[in-house]
């Protein structure tokens, strides 16, 4: 590893990371209600794989998640589109979104929406072009 | 619930997404890629013949009724128009197979193909002027793609004129849609015309009437074209036909359905503007076409002729013009894809893009050849093919409208289209080929085109095909035009008369 002593830099960002992915996890469930949303948790998240990728560097990511990132934003859009046509199948109008009420093991009764999973597509959109552009950039010097 | 409407922009959004899986597998993206094209024909075809029986169709997205919600809208202007798109689409495909080359084809160049095609769909379809500014997005961030992909100089010196100019105008696009919501308050396309008529347009109204205008202008190389001939000259042919054919046409529709929908009723003031900016295009265009000496500005500059043809018929106002601006864009956008194949497979066939260098080439390729000749007497609207029509519909109603002049202006701009056509022909086909020496003195022009134009030398089978399917299509407009003109006038009646519209749009 080129970059070992930044000592500081790196234990702080194991822990940031931490931090920052799991307020992009409650910006990402909070959209219905409040601010949030796909959109910026995508970016939120994204944020903490550059801070990764500063602190250590771009293969560390990678091996964090060891996949394509153009393949993450396809399958965003691949989700993205596929809860827009599930309407299609149930005689409804396009982009037709249903919702119920489900008892859930911890969290009681909750409401759960069909645009959740329109977002979590939106989400997947985001991380995965962010990251392909910084990385892209990156990878060139 | 209609969700037949919504198939034309699912089905290669559905590929496109499907294909970013197969980036290394060429052949299988081609072979879906082919299906999609197929299947999407069809769909628009079947839309075609729901909409001619059963009147104009929408589709209400997520089921929320027209002021709230997106709506879908298919009359017949905008579904015949999404056909022939799809049309040229499959041609300019096929086209694409065996001249794009590999190196492209695996940096996602079916992808972005299929989202240009989204964009352009979803542009005729759409009933929200905010939906459209979006699938104008979605058509040209592919296109930025479309004519950066490759990366060689020319490409990389054009590209920015054209980002620059499209970002710009897409800012303006936004801006003219915030003024018009701050005034009216809506933005559904049919409940616009209801609120602008009640409180009538002008001031205010008017002043965003002439910024969508400039707006589109851009977009379409209406008298704003200072971008088009040398943007259009960078990218592969294949992506040069997809953009001839379809990139302007969408920007054309947008001004023809903004001005016969939303903004008709100041037609003293705006229509004046159109006829004055379409006398300018057709007159530029024809003085370009004519001057120029090389092959792709020859055909550029005819792709902005067929622009002002279309804008002159808006301006008439008439039903006979109406008629005709719906004939003459099935027409343009079917035989500009036509020019910019067979363009490709002449330059590849002579090695050269210059006319300087060319000659003789009807002993070689005959059918191109030939083939050529149509397109050129196509184009200039002689009679058995699909130009004529259109073109004699607009001058009819130009004339009925009093337009003497812009008339004129309109015919002087066909024989100047002819003209720059048949020089072409005359020059490439005609004469005597060239020693095979140019190689060694025109350098500047062959070297660049040879690492992109060896591979294609051998006559294929598929540009042929191509160039054949679409050939065949622009003939049998022309034969069939009896056949055509019932949907044609049914869909100028829509445009002549928006309350059609708005009522299909806005029923309770």
């Amino acid at each position: 590893m080129p970059r070992g002593s930044d000592i500081f830099l790196q234990n702080i960002s194991k822990i940031v990371v931490f931090i920052v992915l799991a307020f992009a996890l409650y910006l990402f469930f909070t959209g219905h209600g409040s601010p949030g949303g796909g959109f910026i948790a995508g970016l939120m998240s994204a944020g903490a794989l550059l801070l990764l990728a500063l602190a250590y560097d771009i293969e560390t990511v990678r091996k964090v998640i060891p996949f394509d990132f153009k393949l993450i934003t396809a399958l965003g859009l691949l989700i993205a589109l596929c809860t827009g046509t599930g309407a299609l199948f149930f005689g409804e109008p396009f982009l037709k979104h249903a919702f119920g009420y489900f008892q859930l093991p911890l969290l009681g009764k909750t409401e759960l929406h069909t645009a959740l999973i329109f977002d979590l597509g939106v989400y997947l959109a985001v991380v995965g072009v962010t990251m392909t552009i910084l990385l892209t950039i990156g990878e060139d010097s | 619930m209609n969700n037949l409407l919504v198939l034309p922009v699912l089905l290669p959004m559905a590929l496109a997404v499907f294909l970013m899986f197969f980036r290394k597998k060429v052949r299988l993206q081609r072979a879906i890629a082919l299906v999609g094209g197929i299947a999407n024909v069809a769909v628009a075809a079947l839309i075609v013949f729901r909409v001619r029986d059963h009147g104009i169709q929408t589709l209400q997205f997520g089921g929320w009724a027209p002021p709230y919600g997106i709506v879908f809208v298919a009359d017949l202007f905008a579904a015949l128009l999404v056909l022939a798109a799809s049309i040229t689409g499959l041609a300019v495909l096929i086209y694409s197979f065996s001249t794009i080359g590999r190196e492209r084809e695996e940096h996602y160049y079916y992808t972005f193909f299929h989202f240009l095609l989204v964009g352009v769909y979803g542009s005729f379809l759409t009933g929200d002027i905010f939906n459209l500014f979006v699938f104008f997005e979605v058509m040209l961030i592919s296109s930025y793609a479309l004519i950066t992909l490759g990366g060689s100089r020319k490409q990389m010196r054009e590209a920015p004129k054209y980002l620059l100019v499209n970002i710009l105008s897409s800012t303006l696009f936004v801006a003219a849609v915030a003024y018009l919501y701050a005034s009216v308050g809506t933005l559904n396309m049919a409940h616009l015309s209801e609120r602008i008529a009640e409180v009538g347009q002008s001031g205010v109204l008017n002043v965003v009437a002439v910024l969508f205008l400039i707006v589109f202008s851009l977009k379409a190389g209406l008298f704003l074209f200072f971008w088009l001939p040398g943007s259009y000259a960078a990218p592969p042919f294949a992506v040069r036909a997809l953009f001839g054919a379809l990139l302007t046409k969408v920007g054309l529709y947008a001004i023809v359905r903004t001005f016969t929908l939303i903004f008709p009723y100041d037609a003293a003031l705006t229509h004046t503007w159109i006829a004055g900016m379409a006398a300018a295009t057709m007159i530029l265009g024809g003085i370009g076409a004519a001057a120029y000496r090389d092959i792709p500005r020859i055909l550029n500059f005819n792709v902005l002729i067929g622009v002002g043809f279309v804008a002159f018929g808006l301006a008439t106002g008439t039903r006979d013009g109406m008629d005709g601006v719906v004939f003459y864009m099935l027409h343009d956008i079917l035989s500009k894809g036509l020019m910019f194949v067979l363009g490709g497979m002449l330059i590849a066939a002579a090695g050269t893009d210059h006319l300087d260098g060319m000659g003789g080439l009807i002993r070689r390729r005959p059918g191109l050849g030939w083939m050529f000749f149509l397109l050129a007497l196509a184009l200039t609207g002689i009679p058995p093919l699909s130009g004529f029509a259109g073109k004699v519909l607009i001058v009819r109603g130009g004339l009925e409208d009093g337009m003497l002049t812009l008339s004129l202006v309109a015919l002087a701009s066909s024989l100047l289209t002819l003209y720059s056509l048949i020089k072409i022909f005359r020059e490439a086909f005609w004469g005597v080929e060239p020693e095979a020496e140019p190689d060694a003195e025109a350098s500047t022009s062959t070297s660049k085109l040879k690492s992109k134009s060896t591979p294609t030398a051998r006559p294929g089978l598929l540009p042929n095909a191509a160039a054949i399917l679409l050939l065949l299509c622009v003939i049998a407009l022309g034969v069939g035009a009896n056949l055509v003109s019932g949907p044609v006038s049914q869909a100028g009646e829509t445009l002549a008369n928006p309350s059609l519209y708005i009522e299909a749009v806005l029923k309770e």
